[in-house]
């Protein structure tokens, strides 16, 4: 009897966002026929595939300890310049090869604000994001950008063997970073910074140089998800992105990640990826109306760590 | 010595798959100093959780002042005039002595908080204990030994009767040791009754009246403390006769592996020495001593400022711990869980964290190797843990203390730096890393070793250098291993 006991306890601990999303899945299926339809399942794919994308940087930042408000703003900056740049002449290719890597250094820069200047990632980002949007806004003048060539709009409208192309650069992006969270020694060093930053130094790891890379990592991956945004609506929004940031948090603390660092699985990331999809989509299909869509999603997030919590506890008691 | 105050009868603790506490029965008198001696994972701190109410026992009861209880409740407890003093401090680092010992019982007047009644209250109690105290100051800014005074006084302002103090001379230096047990020696006359739970048997001795023995989970038994040897407390312990805690090493050579030249930072002035292949080089001293200070400087991990560290003969460059690592210099900080390892880390994960990039094939981790490594050295060191994935913050203290070991094994330093290695583990657990550390030597490797207990100095070390403010202030050959000696050189005399 005991015994059993653990075993749901951990097991819920473990798997109850899965456990929520399949109910919730259920739920949606059973209120509304389409819901299960293939075309609405691609279509929640198809919908969750920017906040994917930027959910993968988002991970490996909170596991560090850290946090990044910048990727909305960054997102945005990307969108408006590689339709500029398109503008200006330049192939698709060529501009979107260019925003990554001016993404990449605004990263960059928030890596050298958290290391050499010491101003906490809250802090650096939160500057990082408002500067952005202003940079997003001053860059088009506010108004948004038409005219771009219409290559570039199968990164965000095209689709291979009937998958949207999205969603085949979100898998892409997913697989390649749980294989460098598992498979590589930087994976290794990520959990360590931010399990405990003290020891990892005194193991003779560059921590300045992990940092570094999560936050490059992540502002690289905010400006694709602003160029897939950019293909998806097909013009260079200044206020593309805004208010990501929070989303993707959402999605990845429903997906275990701790805030306080240390702890998370990408492939539970996932999981909750696809949580704020369904859940979305599903509120859009029963015909709830946008803003108590909103309520939803913010009570979503705090059930979600409340349960976190208290299921941690309960181990944390188990294990004494 | 009085009647008996509290009484545990046969109680019983479970947790799933664990039988914490199996039958115990333990009895205090009025007014006694009264050891609880075990090794890690014997009981105490579940018994201790259950005396402060944060356990419910399965089965038993508990006999106070007459009164039968099935368990206490933390209020309860705290009622009952139950506290405890734990090692990790539970004092709030921003706030002043005073407000942190009337936490939650502020003296009021009026609507304000009357600061200048509480300030003198303090003062007042600590005088009581012998000890002079600003109560102004914040208790970020005290040392270790007064935040356990603050504690301390916390404790007795509000009525306690029974005192639980966990470990409390871990963190003191030899001299607030003495300070302490004067202070426990006047807590006794106040009629105030201890238990008193530490590693270091010498001190039970000292202030103790009697003692009580558990061993996994289960009362061996209570003995007046004049009747028993420290041979006899051990045996009782781990259950079987220890014999020979520190087997002696093979011995250094004559080549010196490293040498430190002339090492300055902000807290250590002019530091030379050299290092013997094989040898333990041993660091005495109070703590605060730069003991601590010089292995950091050493291993990179503080700037220095000027100096040269040799090694083998040739000058090392040592700007980081990434570069002390390379030059084949490792240290093991002598706070494991804060600096050794990371505690939500895998076993495994610590063990080869040092080493990831030799570990690593083209991009990815070879898994395979590093299982093997990591099932290796946890045989070799006898880690006992369920498996290799097991999170670090789930192992004993003793156990952890090897992971960091098996870490520093794994990479091919040569010399290794051991803070307080033993601080904190049971008697088991040390004797085996003496053991491992005498094994290393063997092997040709060449340790460091700072400690605050001198008998394991003396026990392990081939040579002992003596610091004091942050200079050497004497070296002690074998020959010369002198408690006294070493103690006055220690401090500065």
């Amino acid at each position: 009897m005991q015994k059993k006991k653990v075993n749901l306890v951990s097991f819920l601990g473990k798997y109850g966002i899965v456990v929520v999303l399949i109910v919730l899945i259920v739920f949606f299926s059973v209120t509304s026929k389409q819901f299960l339809a293939v075309s609405n399942i691609i279509n929640i794919l198809r919908q969750v595939a920017v906040v994917g994308i930027m959910s993968v940087g988002m991970t490996m930042v909170l596991i560090t300890g850290g946090i990044d408000l910048s990727v909305g703003s960054v997102a945005g900056v990307a969108c408006v310049s590689t339709a500029l740049l398109m503008n200006k002449g330049l192939p698709w290719a060529a501009a979107v090869l260019l925003v990554l890597i001016v993404s990449c250094a605004l990263g960059g820069i928030n890596g050298f604000c958290i290391n050499a200047l010491s101003i906490p990632p809250l802090i650096t980002t939160l500057g990082m994001m408002t500067a952005l949007r202003g940079t997003a806004y001053l860059l088009t003048g506010g108004l948004p950008v038409f005219g771009f060539p219409k290559d570039i709009l199968f990164l965000g409208k095209g689709s291979v063997a009937g998958i949207p192309v999205p969603v085949i650069i979100m898998a892409v992006i997913f697989v390649i970073g749980i294989l460098f969270m598992d498979k590589t020694r930087y994976g290794v060093y990520i959990y360590g910074v931010g399990g405990n930053e003290e020891a990892t130094r005194l193991s003779g790891i560059n921590v300045k140089k992990i940092k570094y890379l999560v936050y490059m990592a992540s502002a690289t991956l905010a400006g694709l998800a602003g160029i897939v945004l950019l293909a998806r609506v097909n013009s260079g929004q200044p206020k593309a992105g805004d208010g990501y940031e929070m989303d993707v948090i959402t999605a990845v603390v429903l997906g275990g990640v701790s805030i306080s660092g240390g702890e998370g699985s990408m492939p539970f990331v996932i999981i909750g990826v696809l949580f704020m999809g369904v859940l979305s989509n599903g509120m859009v299909m029963l015909n709830i109306q946008d803003y108590t869509q909103q309520v939803v999603k913010g009570i979503a997030l705090l059930l979600a760590v409340a349960f976190d919590r208290y299921m941690q506890n309960k181990k944390a008691k188990q294990v004494e | 010595m009085g009647e008996t105050i509290l009484k545990l009868n046969n109680i019983g603790k479970k947790f799933p798959g664990v039988v914490a506490l199996d039958h115990v029965s333990f009895e205090l008198k009025k007014g006694e100093v009264h050891a609880l001696l075990g090794e890690n994972g014997a009981g105490k701190s579940t018994l201790i959780k259950i005396l402060t109410g944060a356990y419910e026992p399965t089965e038993g009861t508990i006999e106070y002042n007459g009164k039968t209880y099935e368990k206490f409740e933390p209020k309860q407890a705290k009622e009952l005039g139950i506290t405890a003093i734990y090692q990790e401090f539970n004092l709030v680092p921003y706030i002043s002595a005073a407000q942190n010992v009337f936490l939650g019982q502020e003296l009021k007047k009026g609507i304000f908080l009357d600061m200048a009644g509480m300030e003198k209250k303090t003062t007042e109690l600590a005088r009581e204990m012998g000890v002079e105290i600003n109560p102004k100051t914040k208790v970020k800014d005290l040392g270790v030994a007064y935040m356990q005074i603050v504690e301390i006084i916390k404790a007795i302002s509000e009525d306690t009767n029974i005192l639980i103090m966990d470990e409390p001379s871990a963190p003191l230096t030899t001299r607030e040791i003495d300070a302490m047990f004067q202070i426990v020696k006047r807590l006794k006359e106040k009629g105030i009754t201890i238990i008193y739970i530490s590693h270091r048997l010498e001190e039970l001795f000292e202030i103790c009246d009697r003692v009580t023995i558990m061993r996994d989970g289960k009362y061996i038994c209570t003995k007046e403390i004049r009747d028993v040897t420290r041979h006899e407390l051990i045996a009782d312990m781990v259950g079987r006769e220890l014999n020979e805690m520190y087997a002696g090493g093979a011995g250094a050579s004559d080549d010196i592996i490293m040498e430190a030249k002339d090492l300055c930072t902000d807290k250590i002035h002019h530091i030379s020495f050299s290092l013997k292949k094989g040898e333990i080089l041993g660091f005495g001293g109070l703590v605060g001593a730069g003991r601590t200070e010089t292995a950091r400087a050493l291993f990179g991990a503080d700037e220095l400022l000027s100096g040269t560290i040799m090694k083998n003969g040739e000058v090392v460059k040592i700007h980081s711990p990434k570069d002390a690592i390379k030059a084949g210099i490792g240290l093991l900080p002598e706070d494991r869980k804060d600096q050794g390892l990371v505690l939500g880390m895998s076993v495994k994960d610590n063990i080869v964290y040092s080493i990831l990039k030799q570990e690593t094939k083209r991009i990815f981790l070879d898994k395979k190797d590093i299982h093997k490594k990591c099932s290796d050295l946890k045989d070799d060191l006898r880690i006992k843990t369920p498996s290799l994935g097991q999170i670090s913050k789930f192992l004993s203290g003793g156990n952890q203390q090897k992971v960091v070991l098996a870490k520093w094994m794994a990479t091919d330093c040569d010399v290794l730096i051991f803070d307080e290695p033993t601080r904190g583990i049971d008697v088991g657990a040390k004797q085996e890393i003496y053991h491992l550390m005498n094994q290393l030597t063997a092997q040709g490797k060449s340790i460091i070793m700072i400690s605050s207990e001198m008998p394991e100095l003396f026990g392990m070390a081939d040579r002992v250098i003596v610091m004091h403010e942050g200079c050497i202030k004497g070296e002690l050959s074998k020959e010369e291993f002198d408690q006294e000696r070493m103690l006055a050189i220690a401090s500065g005399l």
